[in-house]
């Protein structure tokens, strides 16, 4: 750009600056977040880290197929064959009303016996039947909390950050003090004083997850709203008289909010791995509820005989874990792509 | 300095009033009966003596009143206290059969014990690894560094935990869970024995008891790897990431240009100065670590505050699980206390600001 352009020869315009052709999805996005995006999309990491997460979602949608419930208006609930507490190994056929056999298991395997693929944990839980519908939970509770402390979280945040001052202060400090106490343990007593009153079910441990993770979004949108503020245009929505949650809610906002959404969205992994721990201790669902945590508590009673009942923690552990590697591959490239020191080398 | 440590002094009691009311309403959630054990020993089952326990108590006051009473307890006409967090009387523990305060002084030392020999060989082999990794960039140690963190952050601590369990106690008998055998413990409460410290592996050093240490370690090494390994994945990743902008400054040019060996480049000149958010990181790691142990001691069944507040939650002992973690709230408010005060002191940019 530095060389003089002499009047009226576009030639050498074109020869010493680079024009780029500019596509619909960056002119939807904006140079900025367009670069967010492809940044995603370009890193191996990133793109196996797609690969999971649309497997998951495959097979979060499919489940009734794969895996075809008993009772199709309660789905979550995981079949028993019998009541025994130790654990059947794989392959072990379905003895007591077995559920509807899915449709690609007789011609793979040739028979109409459906079996336990995965083995039973205690209690006679069909572990395959636990994995596959808690894809759904997963997704399920994953969603429902991203979305809310999302919501909570940016609405704090850009009011702190756009009205400043003493409210500023006020919400920050409160920001503080939430983030002081220990979050599982804050996260265990909420589910547990819930529990009595609204019943076990996914509600305690969801409402304990989103009162005591909205801090972190409440922050990035604070920091993101306090550069934008600053900008000129919204100088000059303030000199021609706009108000202010329009000022906030159409100038500020859609300009900042775009790092954040991007950094909520793949936390999903990190809530549904949160949520499994609450309810391997055993806060959350009733026992039995399709949950990867909940199958995973059923193999705290035979530890001692793991090398024997390996199946009942080997597969729930492995789903959970690829689960969570997916989002955590495509957060990763988001980190870098995020972070300012990389703007303008993709 | 003194400027900055006073302010941040002045935020003190600040977070332990918002902990303290923020606990206190999550308490609101129980029922006037449910919270009178935080007072008397045994929760009153017949009518009357629940309306006497509350109007006693004052379970019906109003809030403030309440707030206050819970601080500072309840004085009865014999001048004997009841209740009172702030005078260490956090309620009566359903599931440990004994109040909260003593339930925290029995477990606590386990989980101490625990922690540190989780935290300081993270600290010190940590920051090694990564300067390694920084200073041989894209070399052996990198990428195995960089492999582990994607893995090691992906991996449910529970998880990771019940595999540790199944690979070295059930398939190879290496390693047993729980506390101490069963020899040990006959020792350890015997009168030859002195508890100087209540951490079992301290105690057993200073009783010139290595077999005890061997058995406390070999309880201990799968519960203190599954705490760990997250710290190890962030540690080695942020001292690398700060290490290698460190190492592009100028000043690093200049200390390589007048010649100095490339070893005091490294260890005096850029270490130090990369050493700044490993410092932040530090203080993040009490908070993980305090969560942490829930989790780990639960699947390891080690007899720490972790486990304890686990059960109790699993049984919906909500005051047992709030003293835990009013205690743990205290706990974090002093560490990050010191982290910020040790912040200023390795930073002077922190510090003159």
């Amino acid at each position: 750009m530095a060389e003089i352009i002499p009047s009226g020869d576009n030639t050498l315009l074109r020869d010493t600056v680079a024009i780029r052709e500019i596509g619909w999805l960056e002119r939807f996005l904006g140079p900025e977040n367009y670069r967010i995006t492809r940044g995603l999309l370009k890193t191996p990491a990133s793109i196996l880290g797609f690969i999971l997460i649309g497997l998951f979602v495959i097979i979060a949608l499919a489940a009734p197929l794969i895996a075809p419930p008993v009772n199709p208006n309660d789905p979550y609930k995981i079949p028993r064959d019998g009541f025994i507490s130790e654990p059947r190994p794989m392959g072990t056929p379905w003895t007591r009303k077995p559920p509807p056999l899915p449709f690609w298991w007789k011609p793979i395997m040739g028979t109409d016996q459906w079996t336990h693929i995965l083995g039973t944990a205690q209690g006679q839980y069909d572990v395959f039947y636990g994995i596959i519908w808690g894809v759904r939970t997963a997704f399920k509770t994953g969603f429902i909390v991203v979305v809310a402390t999302f919501l909570i979280g940016t609405i704090i945040g850009s009011v702190s950050a756009y009205y400043g001052g003493l409210l500023d202060n006020v919400l920050m400090r409160i920001v503080d003090i939430f983030l002081t106490l220990p979050f599982i343990l804050a996260a265990l007593i909420l589910a547990a004083v819930l529990t009595p009153k609204i019943g076990k079910s996914l509600l305690p441990a969801i409402i304990a997850l989103i009162a005591f993770s909205w801090m972190t979004y409440a922050r990035l949108i604070r920091g993101d709203i306090l550069s934008v503020k600053q900008r000129d245009y919204v100088l000059a929505a303030k000199v021609i008289g706009v108000k202010d949650s329009r000022i906030l809610f159409r100038h500020i906002i859609p300009n900042a909010i775009f790092p954040t959404l991007v950094y909520a969205s793949l936390d999903i992994g990190n809530v549904v791995l949160t949520f499994a721990a609450l309810s391997f201790i055993g806060v959350g669902t009733e026992v039995g509820y399709a949950d990867w945590g909940q199958v995973l508590s059923f193999a705290r009673n035979w530890i001692t005989s793991l090398n024997r009942y390996w199946y009942i923690i080997v597969w729930p552990g492995l789903t959970l874990v690829l689960f969570v590697m997916g989002w955590n591959l495509v957060g990763d490239a988001l980190r870098d792509v995020l972070d300012p020191r990389m703007r303008g080398k993709t | 300095m003194l400027n900055f440590i006073l302010r941040r002094l002045m935020l003190v009691p600040v977070l332990l009033f918002g902990v303290t009311v923020l606990i206190f309403a999550m308490l609101q959630f129980l029922g006037p009966v449910d919270r009178a054990a935080l007072y008397i020993r045994d929760v009153p089952r017949n009518e009357r003596q629940v309306s006497a326990v509350i109007k006693h108590y004052g379970l019906d006051k109003p809030l403030h009143i309440q707030y206050w009473r819970w601080l500072v307890g309840v004085v009865d006409s014999n001048g004997k206290r009841a209740g009172g967090i702030l005078y260490g009387d956090f309620g009566w523990s359903r599931t440990g059969s004994q109040p909260v305060a003593d339930l925290i002084r029995n477990r606590f030392p386990n989980t101490l014990d625990l922690t540190i020999w989780a935290v300081a060989p993270v600290i010190l082999v940590g920051i090694w690894l990564g300067v390694q990794a920084a200073v041989h960039q894209n070399g052996i140690i990198d990428q195995a560094a960089r492999i582990f963190s994607i893995v090691g952050t992906s991996f449910p601590t529970f998880v990771f935990g019940l595999l540790m369990l199944m690979i070295f106690y059930a398939n190879l008998q290496w390693f047993p869970p729980g506390k101490a055998s069963d020899w040990v413990n006959q020792i350890i409460y015997s009168a030859g024995f002195h508890r100087y410290t209540y951490l079992l592996t301290i105690d057993a050093l200073l009783n010139g008891r290595l077999d005890i240490f061997w058995d406390a370690m070999r309880h201990m090494l799968m519960p203190i790897l599954t705490l760990s390994y997250i710290s190890w994945a962030t540690f080695v990743r942020v001292t690398r990431s700060s290490m290698l902008e460190t190492l592009r400054m100028e000043y690093v040019t200049t200390a390589r240009a007048k010649g100095l060996h490339e070893r005091d480049v490294i260890f005096k000149h850029a270490q130090p100065n990369a050493m700044i958010p490993v410092v932040t990181l530090a203080g993040f790691q009490v908070i993980l670590l305090l969560g942490g142990v829930v989790i780990t001691e639960t699947v390891f069944n080690y007899p720490g505050i972790g486990q304890a507040a686990a059960d109790a939650a699993a049984q919906l002992d909500v005051i047992t699980v709030l003293g835990f973690a009013l205690f743990n709230g205290f706990i974090l408010i002093v560490s990050n206390l010191v982290v910020d005060i040790l912040y200023a002191v390795v930073d002077p940019r922190i510090r003159l600001s």
